[in-house]
């Protein structure tokens, strides 16, 4: 079992024929990925990575009975591609792009609501079914089958604790970056009730970081609704307030909401063991399982 | 980006908000000739990105040139919470009978901007805020509509707001939330928000940040980046196109992935060092960005340790390896020792690649912090 992607998902690639679209549709392929399709405006009809290219996600949905996409546009059109993607419709939406503005971002989430899409992003790793398929651009070699549900805001964050897991024989149903930025499609929240409906996910990591409240209120959907159990982890313990430590979302607010502190100690309060470094985050999944 | 106040008050003069007659002076002479030309009584106000300036002694109230003089040479050059300040606003003092709040923000939680209005201007808002949440009244704006007239007009009379300058300070508020739209602001507050005698309403102080990754679409705004800068060297990497923060410590940081960074400015503060600085080269940065990357570290002379981080996805090991081997082979002298760590896509290829007289190895995270925590406080290489 896993959560959201799996060998059944049949995956567009919108925005194929760029640097990073082309060169990771060819990773996705490699690891077992269903890509179906790309979608450029323009250049329908060409081939990419051995898929054929639709001018829209609309037909390329249509003619390869697509259900998920993969948006590697930059972010003055990633809005656009997002809506094209909802609009088409698809199941699932994972968009790479970072650098989207909030304000894009506000309409699309706005729109989000009315749809039963699932939006992974913007400026996320993607999310992968070890063994089975990815979507994005994570490292497909560092991660292996197991029972532990992997989510987390950061990219190269998810790589190292990931990685820390699989050194000591741990894997993974699912792992899922659901990004940095302010306003994303899906939340810890989301993702962390989809892990506890899977009977297979026998632990959870979750990595958050500094900024916003999605690691208070998950926190406290742990406390009140949660079986499985989770160890966490709180990036920017040093980060000073005022200052954007890299993602938009990464901020401590002058009046000092968003610091880590306030993170660890909800998570504690709802039972969850916190790790001070990403090995001790192993050590806690090791006692678990 | 956050504006300075003189650059928030031209943006919001040009789309007719009312503000102080007011000018900008980087001298005492040119400051006291402001005040002169303003007229007395004049506020003379500290040009610094920081919270509270008044009680720091940032803003003088002044009547006459004496008083003006005393004022300028006092606030230039002087060291406001850790910031310089090389420029002041000269601007006329309002006469006030009422202090008001009124802005608009991004609700995270929520996706989507809410205006903020109360009675309670001229204080920290966040204060009032955490003490009497009751006193600021939160009206939500769907971004797909903007803020509706009665929106406005709703959060100003649940506010309390007097009759008599209520439709002016709604009117205000539905042309901050313009500007907001217009600029591509993320944060954007009057406070305080003055009434005069006679009725009229004054944006006295002005906050203005605006969505770095909106830049791109606003020329305009993006040209006062540079002056915006607060450090020299996080103008340098502005430059370069860096994400930097600069902290206090001696022991450097650069890594790929804003997560990981911050993890390893904390490991290095567990290990019981203290980080210089959060450098992110960005995903997939090539031989050059590596490069230039252990130049601003090396410009910073806090620092007396580099710890160099990456685990790579897009960012790969052979490329970071060529950057750290030009970067370095152009001494006769390391500057300062480096630890290195590579990990994931070419990482092998990269421990090929990389020239060991020069750096450090460790294997994981947690060594290569402890490494360099160990060379920051003088520990053997």
């Amino acid at each position: 079992m896993s959560i959201l992607v799996d060998n059944d998902t049949r995956v567009v690639v919108q925005g194929i024929t760029g640097g990073e679209g082309k060169f990771h549709a060819g990773q996705m392929i490699e690891y077992g990925t269903n890509v179906v399709a790309g979608a450029v405006p323009g250049r329908g009809g060409q081939e990419v990575a051995g898929v054929p290219v639709y001018d829209t996600v609309d037909r390329a949905a249509r003619e390869e009975d697509a259900n998920a996409s993969v948006v590697f546009v930059p972010p003055a059109f990633a809005t656009d591609a997002i809506f094209e993607a909802l609009d088409a419709p698809l199941d699932l939406v994972v968009a790479i792009t970072e650098g989207v503005p909030q304000q894009d971002m506000a309409k699309v989430y706005r729109k989000l609501r009315g749809t039963d899409t699932h939006l992974i992003g913007p400026n996320c790793p993607g999310l992968i079914t070890p063994g089975e398929t990815k979507l994005g651009i994570l490292p497909g070699n560092i991660f292996s089958e197991g029972n532990v549900g992997f989510v987390s805001r950061s990219g190269t964050l998810t790589y190292q604790v990931v990685d820390n897991l699989t050194q000591r024989g741990i894997g993974q149903t699912s792992a899922v970056g659901i990004g940095g930025d302010p306003i994303i499609g899906t939340d810890f929240i989301d993702v962390l009730e989809l892990y506890e409906a899977d009977p297979e996910t026998e632990a959870i990591v979750m990595c958050g970081e500094i900024g916003g409240e999605d690691e208070e209120d998950a926190a406290a959907y742990i406390g009140e609704h949660m079986d499985t159990p989770v160890v966490g982890f709180i990036a920017g313990r040093t980060a000073p307030p005022g200052k954007r430590m890299g993602h938009a979302g990464a901020i401590v607010s002058g009046s000092g909401t968003g610091t880590a502190e306030s993170k660890i100690d909800a998570l504690n309060a709802a039972g969850v063991s916190v790790g001070d470094t990403p090995n001790q985050v192993a050590d806690y999944v090791e006692d678990l399982l | 980006m956050k504006l300075h106040e003189y650059q928030a008050k031209g943006v919001f003069a040009d789309a007719g908000i009312p503000v102080p007659d007011s000018t900008l002076a980087s001298t005492v002479d040119g400051a006291v000739e402001a005040a002169e030309e303003i007229g007395y009584p004049v506020a003379i106000k500290a040009q610094v990105q920081v919270g509270g300036r008044g009680k720091a002694g940032g803003i003088e109230l002044v009547d006459d040139a004496t008083e003006a003089r005393e004022a300028a040479e006092s606030i230039l050059g002087m060291d406001l919470k850790g910031l310089y300040v090389d420029r002041v606003l000269v601007e006329a003092a309002v006469d006030f009978t009422n202090e008001l709040y009124v802005g608009v923000t991004m609700d995270r939680a929520e996706g989507k901007p809410v205006a903020m209005v109360s009675t309670r201007g001229g204080v920290n808002i966040e204060e009032v805020a955490a003490e009497d949440p009751d006193a600021i009244v939160r009206e939500h704006i769907d971004p797909a509509f903007g803020l509706h007239p009665y929106q406005a007009r709703k959060a100003v009379f649940d506010a309390g707001i007097d009759r008599d300058v209520a439709i002016d300070a709604a009117s205000i508020l539905t042309q901050l939330y313009e500007l907001w739209e217009e600029k591509d602001a993320t944060e954007i507050e009057v406070n305080p928000l003055m009434v005069t005698g006679d009725g009229e309403v004054i944006a006295a102080d002005a906050v203005m940040n605006i969505d770095d990754d909106a830049l791109f679409r606003q020329p305009d705004l993006a040209g006062m980046e540079e002056e915006a800068a607060e450090d020299d060297l996080e103008a340098k990497a502005n430059e370069y196109g860096f994400d930097y923060v600069r902290l206090s410590g001696n022991t450097g940081i650069i890594g790929n992935g804003a997560g990981l960074v911050m993890t390893t400015l904390d490991l290095v503060d567990y290990y019981g060092g203290s980080p210089a600085n959060f450098l992110d080269i960005g995903g997939g940065a090539k031989a050059e960005r590596v490069t230039n990357a252990l130049d601003m570290v090396f410009s910073d002379e806090n620092v007396d340790s580099v710890v160099f981080n990456i685990f790579g996805g897009i960012t790969r090991g052979d490329e970071v390896a060529k950057g750290i081997n030009e970067a370095l082979e152009q001494f006769e002298e390391i500057p300062k020792p480096v630890v290195v760590r590579l990990a994931g896509t070419n990482a092998e290829e990269g421990m090929e690649i990389l020239n060991t007289d020069l750096v450090t190895v460790e294997k994981t995270l947690e060594e290569a912090v402890q490494r360099a925590v160990s060379y920051a406080e003088g520990g053997d290489q």
